[in-house]
C-alpha cells in the first residue's frame, strides 16, 4: 500500500509538470546515497550485527549443548509460564481492550478524552514503576491484596501477579489496534441487519466482528509478543521462584549473573526466534486482512 | 455515531460503559494513585529528601544524560531512514521498514544481552577492550547502545509514514527553484513534519528515561556510577526502602504524565500518531 501511495502521489506530480512525464527518470531529489548508507550502517551496527551474534554464539554451543540447556526442565517451566501467563493477559485483553475501544467508539461520557489518553500511560510509564506499583496493590496487605487474602487468592508473587502485570503492559495494543477499525465499521451494514430483524448480539456476531478480527488478532499478536518479552512490569509481581513463577527474560538474567553464558544465550535465542515467529504472524494477518480487503 | 444500535437497550450501553471504566480504573488509574501515594506515606519531608539524597541525585543525571545522547542519535536516523524510504523508490523498502522495526518486538533482557556477548568480558571484543582499557559493559557506553537499541523504531517510525504521505512534490519544487538539498531539507522538509518528529522525540524520550530490562542487564547496578533512574527505583525496593522507591518512581511517573500530555494535545491539534503509537 505504501508503495501504490507513492507511485499516486508520484503520477500526481508527473501530471502536475508534463516534463517529469518520461518513465523511470532519476529523482532529482538528493541525498539517497547519503541516507541509505547511514540508515543501513546504523540499523547494521545497532540491531543486525549485535543479533547476528546472539545467533552466532548459540550456533558456537552445538546442537546437544543448545539443547541441554536451552531446553532444560528449568527453562522449559519458564517459557509455560512467560507463553502462559503472556497468552491468558493477552486473552483478557482481547476481551476488554475490546469493550473499552467499543465505548470509546460508540458512546459519549464525561471524560471520555481524558480516559481514552490514559489508556496510553502503559506505553508511557517506566515498566519498573508499574512493577512496584502493583506489587504494592497486590501484595497481601496491599490496597487490592487485602480483600482477596481472606478469600484464599493469592496474587502477588503467583503467575496470577504476572497475569495482571501483563494485562497492564498489553492493554494498548488491543485498544488502539481494534478503534480505528471499529469507528470505520459501516454503519449502513449495521442499519441494514437491524431492520431486517437482526438482534444486536446477532449483529455483533455476524456483521462487526469479522470486520475488526484482522486488527484485533493484530492487537492480540502484538499483546502477546510484548507480554512474552516482558521483564520489568513482572519481576517485582512475579515472586521469581524456579518452576513456579519464574519467567524467561529472567532466567536469562539469573544465568548471566552466574556467569552461565551459554544458558543465557540458549534461551535468549529461544526467545528471539519466538519473536521472529510473531512477527511473521503479524505481518501474516495483515497480508491476509489486505487480500480479504481486496476480494 | 452512538445511534446506531439501538437505544432502547440504554441499560446494556450504561453497564458496557461501567464495565470499560471499572476496566480502566482498575488496571491503569489505581497503580498510578499507588506510586504517588506510597511516595507521599511518610510525608513530604521524607519524600523531599529521597530525591535529594546523592545516589538519587547522579541517578537522575545519569538517566538525563542517556537519554541526551541516544535520543538525538535516533532523530538523525530517523530524519535519514524516513528520508531514504519516502523519497527514493528501491527493492527491498518494505523489508528495510521491517527490519526497522525489528527491536520492538525483541525482549529488552535479550537488547541487553546482545552487547553483553560483544563487549563484555567473556564477549568478541572483550579482551581487545580490557588491553586498552575500555569499557563498555558495566559503564555508561553499554546503556547509551542498549538503549539507542530499545528506542530504535520510534522516530523513524512516526516519520515514515508521514513523510510518504506528504509525497516529494514541495522537495521537487524547491529543488527546480534551486534551493540546495540540504537548504530543501530545512525549510520544506522539516516545517512539514515538525509535529510527528516531536511526536516521535516524545515517546522516544519516554522510552530511553524509562527503559529497565535492557540497561539492567548492561549497568552492573554500581551505584551513584551506573544506576539510572530506573534501576535505582529497583535497588531501593530491593532494600525494603519502599518511600524512596516510590519517590524516585513518581518523578518517572511524571514524566509519564507529561509525555501524555503533549502526546494527547498533539493529536488533538494535528492527529498525528494515532495508532500508530506502538
Amino acid at each position: 500500500m505504501e508503495i501504490a501511495l507513492s507511485s499516486q502521489l508520484q503520477m500526481q506530480a508527473a501530471v502536475e509538470r508534463p516534463r517529469k512525464r518520461r518513465r523511470g527518470r532519476k529523482s532529482i531529489i538528493p541525498g539517497f546515497g547519503l541516507t541509505m548508507g547511514f540508515t543501513l550502517a546504523w540499523l547494521s551496527l545497532i540491531v543486525l550485527i549485535p543479533l547476528s551474534a546472539l545467533f552466532l554464539r548459540a550456533a558456537g554451543l552445538g546442537w546437544n549443548e543448545f539443547l541441554a540447556v536451552g531446553f532444560s526442565p528449568r527453562a522449559m517451566a519458564a517459557y509455560r509460564i512467560s507463553f502462559g501467563t503472556a497468552l491468558g493477559a493477552a486473552a483478557v485483553n482481547g476481551v476488554f481492550g475490546l469493550l473499552t475501544a467499543w465505548v470509546f467508539v460508540r458512546y459519549e461520557f464525561p471524560g471520555k478524552r481524558l480516559l481514552n489518553a490514559m489508556v496510553d500511560l502503559p506505553f508511557a510509564l517506566p515498566t519498573a514503576v508499574a512493577g512496584i506499583a502493583l506489587t504494592a496493590l497486590y501484595s497481601p496487605n496491599g490496597w487490592v491484596g487485602q480483600f482477596l487474602e481472606p478469600l484464599g487468592i493469592k496474587v502477588a508473587y503467583t503467575p496470577i501477579g504476572i497475569t495482571i502485570a501483563l494485562i497492564f503492559i498489553g492493554l494498548p495494543f488491543i485498544v488502539r489496534s481494534v478503534e480505528p477499525v471499529l469507528a470505520d465499521v459501516s454503519a449502513d451494514l449495521e442499519e441494514a441487519a437491524l431492520s431486517l430483524g437482526a438482534r444486536p448480539w446477532q449483529v455483533f456476531l455476524r456483521v462487526i466482528l469479522p470486520v475488526i478480527l484482522p486488527a484485533l488478532l493484530t492487537g492480540f499478536a502484538l499483546a502477546l509478543a510484548r507480554g512474552i518479552g516482558e521483564y520489568g512490569s513482572v519481576i517485582f509481581i512475579a515472586g521469581n521462584m524456579p518452576f513456579k513463577s519464574e519467567i524467561a527474560p529472567l532466567l536469562i538474567v539469573t544465568q548471566l549473573e552466574q556467569y552461565e553464558y551459554a544458558a543465557a544465550t540458549a534461551i535468549a535465542t529461544v526467545l528471539l526466534l519466538a519473536s521472529f515467529a510473531m512477527l511473521l504472524l503479524i505481518n501474516g494477518i495483515q497480508a491476509w486482512t489486505r487480500r480479504r480487503m481486496a476480494a | 455515531m452512538s445511534a446506531r444500535l439501538p437505544h432502547r437497550s440504554a441499560r446494556a450501553r450504561r453497564a458496557l460503559i461501567a464495565l470499560a471504566l471499572a476496566f480502566i480504573g482498575f488496571f491503569l488509574v489505581l497503580p498510578l494513585v499507588a506510586v504517588f501515594a506510597e511516595a507521599l506515606a511518610k510525608g513530604l519531608a521524607t519524600y523531599g529528601t529521597a530525591l535529594v539524597e546523592p545516589d538519587a541525585v547522579s541517578a537522575i543525571k545519569l538517566t538525563l544524560l542517556v537519554a541526551a545522547i541516544s535520543v538525538p542519535l535516533n532523530v538523525v536516523f530517523g530524519l535519514c531512514a524516513a528520508w531514504a524510504v519516502a523519497k527514493f523508490d528501491f527493492r527491498g523498502k518494505s523489508v528495510l521498514v521491517t527490519l526497522i522495526d525489528l527491536p520492538f518486538s525483541v525482549s529488552p533482557v535479550v537488547a541487553g544481552l546482545v552487547y553483553v556477548l560483544l563487549f563484555g568480558a567473556q564477549g568478541w571484543f572483550g579482551p581487545w577492550l580490557v588491553d586498552h582499557g575500555v569499557r563498555i559493559i558495566f559503564a555508561v557506553p553499554g546503556i547509551v547502545l542498549a538503549t539507542i537499541l530499545v528506542t530504535f523504531p520510534f522516530v523513524a517510525r512516526e516519520l515514515i509514514p508521514l513523510m510518504q504521505e506528504q509525497g516529494r512534490a514541495d522537495e521537487e519544487a524547491a529543488l527546480a527553484l534551486g534551493a540546495t538539498g540540504f537548504k530543501t531539507f530545512l525549510r520544506v522538509t522539516l516545517p512539514n513534519i515538525r509535529w510527528g518528529l516531536l511526536y516521535g522525540v516524545l515517546l522516544c524520550n519516554a522510552r530511553a528515561m524509562g527503559e529497565f530490562g535492557a540497561v539492567s542487564v548492561v549497568s552492573g547496578h554500581l551505584r551513584g556510577l551506573t544506576n539510572t533512574m530506573p534501576l535505582h527505583v529497583e535497588i531501593l525496593y530491593n532494600e525494603y526502602n519502599f518511600v524512596a522507591a516510590f519517590a524516585v518512581a513518581s518523578l518517572l511517573a511524571l514524566l509519564a504524565l507529561v509525555t501524555l500530555v503533549l502526546k494527547t494535545s498533539l493529536e488533538w491539534k494535528f492527529g498525528y500518531g494515532r495508532g500508530s503509537a506502538k
